[in-house]
């Protein structure tokens, strides 16, 4: 294996983790806008989150600062090709950010209400905007010979990138209910259920529907040379479709706990199924496929890599123990009388 | 204007508006978190409650500090790909890694322990509590390190070759991360940080003793003024010792950059030709066109001082410097000139800010340190309001008093002028480089990104980042003025729950008191 593919590699574990963790956060910034009825329950979801969102976000950040590192010709190609997609993300991730830490602190109706519909509308459009922007890298973008992209902000929008659109942010909210019914207590509890029974629902047909496009468009004849074949992303197909089933099963059992791990296991396939049907490419080009940007031709030289390999490999065993461990003491359900005056 | 200067000077307007705003907020994260942790620490070893009110009430103002600072710094870890994809193409194997490793060291350090502290309150052993601050405040200066060694990279360009393709490739990680330009360069905002972090206890905390001295004495709080007096000195002591440091790092970094970037330093002081030995200059209105300043005071010999360490060596002047650089990399000698006007005002406000909140912190520490303050006939309890004394048997006068109150509470805005003007100086004395002597910001830039968005964009950060200032200020300015919370200190160790169905341990894993209110909530 090479250090590149292994680099392709970490930047997907990273997404994934980052999806994976952030995914049920924006599932839950977004529940707060529908299911909690009072302001008590409303807190309630927040705190669910409340002392791991911010860490979960790091997740971005890392993915970001890997692919700076890693290839910096993705990083450069791709954030200034989708630069207004992007400059919506950042808005909406800076107004979420404030709007956990600001929310409490006024009294005030209109100030909390404010600030929850901030939580709400931003949590929606970064669960739906992550869906179209991934939808886009891996169907291809309009890319020239200069590993520059020409096309404009309308290209970005299209029936495959919507209907990822529309993947992620039912699935996100799939997750986060699933992640609330683990959390929570009392009536709240019962009502994050059915909302996730509902997302559940809705997320099964959209989600196939996505997956079975991605895999029919990238997967079978398409797979550029180099590829894995469409063997490993079917494989991650049947697997995502699989646990999401199983996890709205065990969502209407009543098993939270199933249900959440499972809801993860959907996330976790559904994403490293686009980054297989992406790979050997990292941002294909949709002009010609001659001048896709590839693991090799977008990556540092050997050395960075190494470096990078070398604090990765010291590093991630940390962050992630202190991390599980940040679950492990916030470990308890929460329910309205755990919320004070 | 002319569209390609356009899309140069909007991408340089929004790095400029996007960094300089993200700074007001990173150096109070680095010191107020430190200055917390230390107010924690004192707390849990000698148990006195002024203590743990203090590390609640500088506790909620970091985090609301550190909730802006984490969410402006999103946007520029991105938009090094959105404006200046040349840039990020360039120099990815190079500046890429410390931003990595910023991400994986440091943000998941800060990011995961801050959300520990916040909520640990009632869930955590007092002393492992107490060690999540401080690994939020060590994150926080990984995290400064990572992005600084970066940035003196782009002053200093060093372990690096230009490959085949074009790029830069790095040759050597440690000289990256460890030359002396980022040494330096991190020792003297470490430095500026604290002394931002002086100021902001200073004010704040003077500015609660002056509305607690207004009072008739009935309605003065005990429970305020144990705490707000702590912190006062707390921030003088930190105003006074962070202030010699950064006078000391300062001089440093100015040597190195006298070497390195010498035409950075010559337009900071307006020096049009080379002198020996040369002077400081402390107030120049000159032109640009011209080449010479019209009117000047100056302090002869300081510059070389400054420089070289001695008082007659030759400092080399604008046009000499522009000649040898056009000499080098071509062009015209004036395509070598920076900002001067802006140089030269932005290394004077750096230091004059710097300075005066420094000679504060002094003037602060003597005018209230204990003999004085507390002369004994005049001392009165802990919680007592105190009086300005000048000696142990005259009291300051009472509109010399009030105005020291006005002036303590107004410290808190110094260093951050000073911060924000320093690393403008840094920025552009760089110019027309983005690396230093190896790409120029006109060739940094995004190819495909339209004026159209770049405005777009611009004007959409610059209008959230007013609204975001305006909340923010209203923020601070509500819990400043709540005060020094009452809160009792928890009395009970979580520690101290044994395993059982109340504790940790309890069978679920669930605890049976999941429904006693959280200490902390959202």
């Amino acid at each position: 294996m090479h250090l590149t593919d292994f680099w392709f590699l970490v930047i997907a574990i990273l997404w994934i983790g980052y999806f994976f963790l952030e995914g049920f956060d924006f599932g839950v910034g977004i529940l707060v806008g529908v299911v909690a009825r009072d302001d008590r329950e409303r807190r309630v979801l927040i705190n669910t989150i409340g002392p791991v969102w911010d860490g979960n976000e790091v997740w971005l950040l890392t993915a970001g600062g890997a692919t700076f590192a890693a290839f910096p010709v993705w990083y450069a190609t791709l954030f200034s090709g989708f630069y207004l997609a992007l400059l919506v993300i950042l808005v909406c991730l800076i107004v979420r950010g404030v709007a956990f830490e600001f929310r409490g602190k006024r009294s005030g109706r209109r100030w909390q209400r404010n600030w929850e519909h901030a939580l709400f509308v931003t949590s929606l459009l970064v669960a739906f905007l992550w869906g179209v922007a991934f939808a886009n890298i891996v169907r291809g973008v309009k890319i020239d010979a200069d590993e520059v992209y020409v096309g404009g902000f309308w290209d970005l929008i299209n029936g495959y990138a919507l209907l990822g659109g529309f993947t992620t942010l039912f699935l996100f909210t799939f997750h986060g209910a699933a992640f609330a019914a683990l959390k929570t207590l009392g009536p709240i509890r019962a009502r994050v259920r059915r909302a996730a029974l509902l997302t559940g629902g809705v997320t099964a047909v959209l989600a196939s529907a996505f997956l079975i496009w991605t895999q029919v468009d990238q997967g079978l004849g398409a797979t550029p040379p180099g590829g894995l074949g469409g063997g490993w992303s079917l494989a991650a197909l049947i697997i995502a479709v699989v646990a999401l089933v199983s996890a709205l099963a065990f969502a209407r059992l009543q098993r939270d706990g199933w249900s959440f791990a499972l809801s993860g296991v959907t996330v976790v396939a559904a994403v490293a199924m686009l980054f297989l049907s992406l790979y050997p490419d990292v941002l294909p080009s949709s002009l010609d496929p001659s001048w896709s940007l590839t693991v090799s031709n977008a990556s540092s030289a050997n050395y960075t890599l190494t470096v990078m390999t070398i604090v990765a490999c010291v590093m991630t065993p940390v962050v992630l123990a202190y991390q599980a461990w940040t679950y492990w003491v916030f470990r308890r359900r929460i329910g309205v009388s755990a919320i004070p005056q | 204007m002319n569209l390609a200067l356009a899309h140069e000077t909007i991408a340089r307007w929004q790095f400029g508006v996007t960094t300089v705003y993200h700074f007001l907020f990173v150096p109070l994260t680095i010191s107020l978190s430190g200055l917390t942790a230390g107010l924690q620490t004192a707390w849990i070893r000698t148990g006195r409650e002024k203590y743990f009110r203090a590390t609640k009430f500088w506790g909620k103002l970091f985090l609301i500090n550190l909730a802006m600072g984490v969410v402006t710094g999103i946007v520029q870890e991105f938009q090094f790909g959105m404006n200046w994809s040349r840039y990020s193409r360039f120099v990815g194997d190079v500046f890429g890694p410390p931003l990595a490793m910023e991400a994986l060291v440091a943000f998941f350090l800060e990011s995961t322990f801050i959300g520990l502290w916040i909520f640990g309150w009632d869930r955590l052993p007092r002393r492992l509590h107490c060690a999540c601050i401080w690994a939020v405040s060590v994150g926080t200066l990984f995290s400064g390190y990572f992005i600084l060694s970066a940035n003196s990279w782009m002053q200093h360009p060093v372990g690096y070759h230009v490959g085949a393709n074009g790029r830069a490739q790095l040759n050597d990680i440690w000289r990256v991360l460890f030359q002396n330009t980022a040494l330096v360069q991190a020792f003297h905002t470490f430095t500026a940080a604290y002394l931002s972090g002086g100021a902001f206890m200073v004010g704040i905390a003077g500015y609660l003793i002056m509305r607690q001295r207004r009072r008739p004495e009935a309605d003065r709080q005990p429970v305020q003024l144990g705490a707000a007096r702590t912190s006062l000195r707390l921030g003088l002591v930190t105003l006074a010792v962070s202030g010699i440091l950064v006078a000391i790092s300062g001089d440093t970094l100015g040597k190195v950059m006298f070497e390195q970037q010498p035409m950075k330093m010559a337009s900071a002081e307006a020096l049009w030709e080379t002198e020996a030995p040369a002077p400081f200059s402390v107030f120049a209105i000159g032109d640009v066109n011209k080449g010479h300043n019209t009117v000047e005071w100056q302090i002869p010999g300081l510059l070389s001082f400054l420089a070289h360490n001695n008082f007659h060596d030759a400092v080399p002047g604008i046009k000499d410097t522009a000649a040898k650089e056009a000499a080098r990399y071509g062009g015209q000698p004036k395509d070598y000139y920076p900002m001067i006007p802006t140089t030269y005002w932005g290394f004077r406000w750096m230091i004059g800010f710097g300075m005066f909140s420094f000679l504060l912190g002094l003037a602060g520490l003597w005018l209230t340190r204990r003999r004085f303050w507390l002369a004994p006939e005049h001392r009165r309890g802990d919680d007592q309001v105190p009086e300005l004394m000048l000696t142990r048997k005259t009291a300051l006068n009472a509109f010399l008093t009030r105005w020291s109150w006005r002036i303590a509470a107004s410290t808190l805005f110094f260093p951050l002028v000073g911060n924000s003007w320093g690393w403008i100086f840094t920025e552009m004395g760089r110019q027309p480089w983005v690396v230093f002597g190896v790409m120029r910001t006109a060739r940094a830039e995004s190819p495909n990104v339209t004026v159209g968005n770049q405005v777009f964009s611009l004007t959409v950060f610059t209008l959230l980042y007013a609204v975001l200032a305006v909340i923010e200020i209203g923020l601070l300015k509500k819990y400043a003025q709540a005060g020094i919370p009452e809160e009792e200190p928890p009395t009970r160790d979580p520690r101290l729950r044994g395993p059982g169905p109340d504790g940790p341990g309890g069978p679920d894993g669930s605890g049976g008191d999941s429904d006693r209110p959280m200490a902390f909530a959202y």
